[in-house]
Formats: structure tokens, C-alpha cells, sequence
């Protein structure tokens, strides 16, 4: 087990930048996810860690020690790949065991070894078989197993799931978030699906266009988003987002609609980003902070409905139970409580907190 | 594209047929000639059957062209062209594809236009290099005046001579300098999958040990390819056989004694005698390796050069 401690760290390919001065620290023992759109910077920042790309500037430590310019043998850490990168002409036994044979362990060790991985992988019966002959979750398995058998300091996941069908993939992620609360060794996972972030992660980072735009827990990301940017990708449907303008104390207005909000401070005229989670709108409730939507087209998901519509021109989402009444499409006002305003800066898209003191995640 | 027709089909087939006839007449009139008797085989017209006189053909043939010693050279030669062939297509490719170094696309077009330079284009001045390997430097060492200059200093003459005349060594090592072998890797290299290389790397698998243990047994297909065109292309040598031997009885080749069995008028062996026979089971029996190591090789050999098993 090791901490990982990235500082300033860039990347560039020439002229172009694609990581852009990341800070981070890993605590040892701790399953972190980077999640982010494709091309944000978030694989190239896991394979500097696992030193398969050179840092142009910054330095990188694992348990303490400045990796930079270490070979990737020497790092103490283990990867698994996106398309598992088996060795096709080896067995799953060899397969398993080939950082061991590379690393000068006897046969008889070696098979000791293979076997306790694979049957706690499930592969006991497989391992005379051919990557070849096996399913895509048993190719899985074996690059877990490849991993593991090295007992690294830190194990690294380069979107490992992608490849798999749904319900694999949800078995699986299970599978590795069970495998982490047994062997307790750091993992850095990176994956650009949200679901896979939030299930897996002790800490989400959330990179985009090679920043880090916010790290915490999967809550805090989901509660306070710390940007516009992850308020919008975080979250299925995603937020309701508008431009609007500050009218008062407290209150802002965005597409016609005249919101109170618990924030403090905010400066009349200032230009924001309202946000407003589609699942934390009241429909067909009456107080304060009403509007009105017409909905165009109902979606059916089975635990939930989700409207969709206009308000005041532009597109909104509701979220309600599947038990909620009503026809399918027509006009319904809704109530947007207070606290569930989430306000941007305009400019920066940095969060503005509700109240002074109030949850900030680092950036 | 299929097509299930009955007179496309008898047309593919008759295509097919005659195509065939082309390929197999010439070789079984060869096998023909080879089984008749001297009187037999000059009496027109030529008999398209069979006569009885095959084994003591082939064993004059054997005899008079002193197959044994010649045909063991032509196979040291031909599986020596084709196993170094192999090491050097293999290495280069390897460089060329998974390392990036200065210079990587300037040695990969040179090794490309060594394509457009057979060994028959070049081979004056191969047959010079053979002589003396050296000549080359001692040249560059006559024109800068350091031969000069060693000789002043010294007293004695600089020369510097290997000889590859009457060699195997110099009847093989022409023939794998050539990049054909270097392309069908390079291309096979393009196709594996570069996580393959990382995983490997991951695994504390050095450059070396990669190709070794990874890349060397993905490649078997493209070896057995690769060795079945080279050995029929070193097999079939003739012109610089014939140069680089002075030595023929000890150091000739299988195709080069053939022309001993060939009647001529005047010729120290044929005496003039039209023993077309014998020249025909001497054929028979040169041909035969090649045709054994395409018929062994041939299952790969299409695999090989089509796709690689992945």
C-alpha cells in the first residue's frame, strides 16, 4: 500500500498541452476515480502514473518516492487495460504469472501463486484455456489476476469495464469494489461513465480539458457541484441549467422566472448560471418559486418518469415518481424550493455557496 | 461476393482446369522424359506415358552430377539464407516499429530502396565486397591518407582482406541482406495491439523479452512464410552460385550442377550424347526439396500472408 502524491504535473505532445498543472494526493489505501469526458486529459494523467508516458513537468510520487524518471517495472504498480491486453498465445496460467516468470520465480511458486489468484478470480477451471476461449468477463478476470498476483502498491484501472455488456459490467464493478475492501491496495480507476465513478469511489476527481475541476466524495460531487461543468456532467438526466442575472437580495431571475435563494452577498446585476436539479423539483406544488412547464414527451424508466418540456422557451427536465398521476403531456406548474438552487458565476463557472461557511470542495 | 449459378460454376471450373493444365503439363512431361530410355526419348514423336526406366535415370543423374555433395550444399545454403533471413526481418522490423529513435524513417526508406536493388542489379559490386570485405574501408581509409599516414608511422602496409570467395559464408550472406523479410514483418508488427507492449512492460518485461517471449511465438505464421519463400528463392539461386564458386565440385549447388546434365555438343560430360533422359530425372530430383517444403510449409504459408490468427 502507498499514498501517490501528483504535483504540478503537465503533459505535452510538442505544442499541445493536454494536461494542464494537475495537483493531487492519493491516500494510501484509497479507491480514487477520475472520471471525464473523452479527451480531458484523465488517461494520459493514469499512465503517467503508471510511467508508460513521459511527465514533461511536475513530478509524481508513490509511497514517497519520486517515480519521474523510474521505469514502469520498478514503480510497484499494476495495470489493467481497456481491452485487457492478454497475451494471446499464452494460457490463463501463463497469462497470470508472466510478471512473476519475468520477475525470476521458480515454476513450482509460480503455480502455487497462479492458483490462489484464480480461485479467488473464479478461473480455477480455466487455466489451461486460451484468452481466446474465454468470455469477455473471464478476460477480465484474468487481467484483474494479472494485476494482482504482483501484489503491487498501487493498482491502476484504464477504463476497464467499457468492453463489457451492461450486466457484466455492473457484476464486475462489484466485483472490484469488493476485491479493493479485501486487499485495501490504493486503485486509481479512470472511466468516463458517471454510474461506474459514484459506485466505485472513496474520492471522485473529475478532470475536463486536462484541469481538475473538482475532487470529493461521490456526495459531495453530486450535492455541491463545484463548477457548471460538474453540475452538467454529473447526474442522469443532468442539471437544468440557465443563464439569469441577480435582481435582489436573494433573488435571481432566469427565463421569465423569478427565483428567492439562500444565497448570501450576491451582487445586483451580477450575471449567473442557475442550476436546478431535475429530481428536486415539487410538481404540481404551490408555494414560493413557482413556474410552469408544458411537457412534450414523457419518458418511462420504471422506478421514475422524467417530463420533458419547456420553460419560458427554453428545455427542462422533471423528474418524478412512476406512482405520480396525471396525463402524459399538458401544461403543469411546479415549485423549485430555495435550497435547491445552485448558482454559478457566469464568467469563471466557479459555485457560488448558498450561505457564507457553506460546503466548498477544493478545486 | 457469392454467386450459386450451375454455369458460373462450370465456367470458374473449367478456368480452373485449364489454368491447372498449364501449371502441370510442363512438370509431368519432365516426369515423362525422366522415365524413358535413351532411344525412347529421341524417337518422335514423345511418349505421353510413362516408360521403365526411372530409377536408373535418376541414379545416373545422381552420379554424373554428383547430387549428393551438391544438393547437402544447396540446402545449407537455403535453409541458412532462409533462418537469417528470419533473425535480420524480424530485428529490424522490431526497431523500426516499437522503438522511436533519430533517423527511424530515414532507415526505414533506406532499407525500402534496397527493395528496388536485386542481387542481379548489384552484383559487381557484391561480387567486389565478396572478395574482400574490407575493400570498402580500406578505400575510405587509401582516400582520407590514414593508409598513408599508418604506413609512415609504422612502417608496415595497411591491408585490410576477408575473403568470402568459396564460402558458405559468402554464398549465404548476399542473399539475406534484402528487405523483403523486414516488410512482412513490419507489417505484422503494425497489427499488435500496443497495450500488448505496455501490459508487457508492466510486467517488468524488458525490450528484448518482449520480442522474445511475446512477439516471436505471435509470429510463427509469418516465419513458416517467410522460410518457405526464402528457401525456394535461395534454392533456385543460380547466377551467384556460379560466381562466388570457384570450387565447384566441393562448394557447387543443386542448380548448378544441373547444367552438367544438360547435352551439348563437345561437353567434357554430355560428350554430345542427346541424353535428355537423364538431364529430366536430374531436374526431378533438384526440384524435389523445394516442392517438399511448400507442400510442409503450405498451411502456414497462407495464413501467414493473409492474417495474423488473432
Amino acid at each position: 500500500m502507498a499514498d501517490i502524491d501528483i504535483r504540478s504535473v503537465r503533459k505535452a505532445y510538442g505544442k499541445n498541452q493536454v494536461v494542464h498543472g494537475v495537483d493531487l494526493s492519493i491516500r494510501s489505501g484509497e479507491f480514487v476515480v477520475i472520471l471525464g469526458p473523452s479527451g480531458c486529459g484523465k488517461s494520459t494523467l493514469l499512465r503517467m502514473i503508471a510511467g508508460l508516458e513521459a511527465i514533461t513537468e511536475g513530478e509524481i510520487a508513490i509511497a514517497g518516492d519520486v517515480v519521474n524518471a523510474m521505469e514502469p517495472r520498478e514503480r510497484g504498480c499494476a495495470m489493467v487495460f481497456q481491452n485487457y491486453a492478454l497475451y494471446p498465445h499464452m494460457t490463463v496460467a501463463d497469462n497470470i504469472g508472466y510478471g512473476l516468470k519475468v520477475a525470476g520465480l521458480s515454476k513450482p511458486e509460480r503455480r502455487a501463486r497462479v492458483e490462489t489468484v484464480a480461485k479467488s478470480l473464479g478461473l480455477s477451471d480455466y487455466l489451461d484455456r486460451k484468452p481466446g476461449q474465454l468470455s469477455g468477463g473471464q478476460r477480465q478476470r484474468v487481467a484483474m489476476g494479472r494485476a494482482m498476483i504482483r501484489e503491487p502498491k498501487v493498482f491502476l484501472f484504464d477504463e476497464p469495464l467499457s468492453n463489457l455488456d451492461a450486466k457484466l459490467r455492473v457484476q464486475m464493478r462489484i466485483e472490484i469494489r469488493k476485491l479493493h475492501n479485501r486487499l485495501g491496495t490504493t486503485s486509481v480507476f479512470v472511466t468516463h461513465d458517471q454510474v461506474e465513478a459514484m459506485t466505485l469511489a472513496d474520492r471522485v476527481v473529475v478532470m475536463n480539458g486536462g484541469h481538475i475541476e473538482q475532487v470529493g466524495t461521490p456526495e459531495e460531487i453530486y450535492r455541491n457541484p463545484a463548477s457548471r461543468f460538474v453540475a452538467g456532467f454529473i447526474g442522469s438526466p443532468p442539471m437544468n441549467l440557465f443563464e439569469g442575472r441577480v435582481t435582489g437580495p436573494g433573488e435571481v431571475e432566469a427565463q421569465g422566472i423569478v427565483l428567492s435563494v439562500p444565497h448570501a452577498g450576491l451582487a445586483r446585476g451580477q450575471a449567473v448560471t442557475v442550476g436546478i436539479r431535475p429530481e428536486e423539483v415539487l410538481l404540481g406544488a404551490a408555494g414560493s418559486n413557482t413556474a410552469s412547464i408544458d411537457v412534450d414527451f414523457r419518458e418511462e424508466l420504471g422506478s421514475v418518469r422524467l417530463l420533458h418540456g419547456q420553460v419560458a422557451g427554453a428545455d427542462f427536465v422533471i423528474q418524478v415518481p412512476a406512482t405520480t398521476a396525471g396525463p402524459k403531456v399538458g401544461h403543469f406548474s411546479f415549485e423549485v424550493p430555495a435550497r435547491a438552487v445552485h448558482l454559478f458565476d457566469a464568467e469563471t463557472g466557479m459555485r457560488i455557496d448558498p450561505v457564507a461557511g457553506g460546503i466548498r470542495a477544493a478545486a | 461476393m457469392i454467386e450459386r449459378t450451375p454455369v458460373l460454376n462450370f465456367v470458374t471450373h473449367a478456368v480452373l482446369l485449364v489454368g491447372l493444365a498449364i501449371a502441370f503439363v510442363p512438370m509431368w512431361l519432365v516426369f515423362v522424359a525422366a522415365t524413358l530410355s535413351l532411344q525412347e526419348i529421341n524417337t518422335p514423336p514423345i511418349s505421353l506415358l510413362p516408360g521403365s526406366h526411372l530409377w536408373e535415370n535418376l541414379a545416373e543423374a545422381w552420379a554424373r552430377a554428383d547430387l549428393g555433395v551438391k544438393l547437402t550444399n544447396s540446402l545449407i545454403m537455403s535453409v541458412a539464407v532462409a533462418a537469417g533471413k528470419i533473425a535480420l526481418a524480424s530485428i529490424t522490423a522490431f526497431a523500426l516499429v516499437f522503438f522511436r529513435f533519430p533517423g527511424r524513417m530515414a532507415a526505414f526508406w533506406l532499407i525500402f530502396i534496397t527493395l528496388m536493388l536485386p542481387l542481379e542489379v548489384r552484383i559487381v559490386p557484391t561480387y567486389a565486397v565478396a572478395a574482400n570485405v574490407f575493400s570498402p574501408y580500406q578505400t575510405i581509409l587509401d582516400v582520407t591518407g590514414f593508409s598513408w599516414l599508418w604506413q609512415q608511422l609504422t612502417g608496415t602496409e595497411l591491408a585490410l582482406e576477408w575473403n568470402l570467395l568459396n564460402s558458405y559464408t559468402g554464398l549465404i550472406l548476399p542473399l539475406v541482406a534484402t528487405a523483403t523479410g523486414t516488410f512482412l514483418y513490419r507489417q505484422f508488427f503494425l497489427t499488435v495491439p500496443e497495450e500488448l507492449m505496455e501490459a508487457a512492460k508492466m510486467d517488468g518485461a524488458g525490450p528484448l523479452r518482449f520480442f522474445r517471449e511475446i512477439l516471436m511465438p505471435l509470429s510463427i505464421t509469418n516465419m513458416a512464410a517467410l522460410f518457405t519463400i526464402m528457401f525456394i528463392y535461395a534454392w533456385n539461386q543460380y547466377l551467384w552460385p556460379l560466381l562466388i564458386t570457384t570450387d565447384r565440385t566441393h562448394r557447387g549447388t543443386a542448380v548448378m550442377a544441373l547444367r552438367q546434365l544438360i547435352p551439348m555438343s563437345g561437353d567434357s560430360t554430355g560428350g554430345g550424347v542427346p541424353d535428355w533422359n537423364v538431364a529430366m530425372a536430374g531436374c526431378l530430383i533438384v526440384v524435389a526439396p523445394a516442392l517438399l517444403v511448400v507442400a510442409l510449409m503450405q498451411r502456414f504459408f497462407v495464413r501467414g500472408l493473409i492474417a495474423s490468427d488473432k
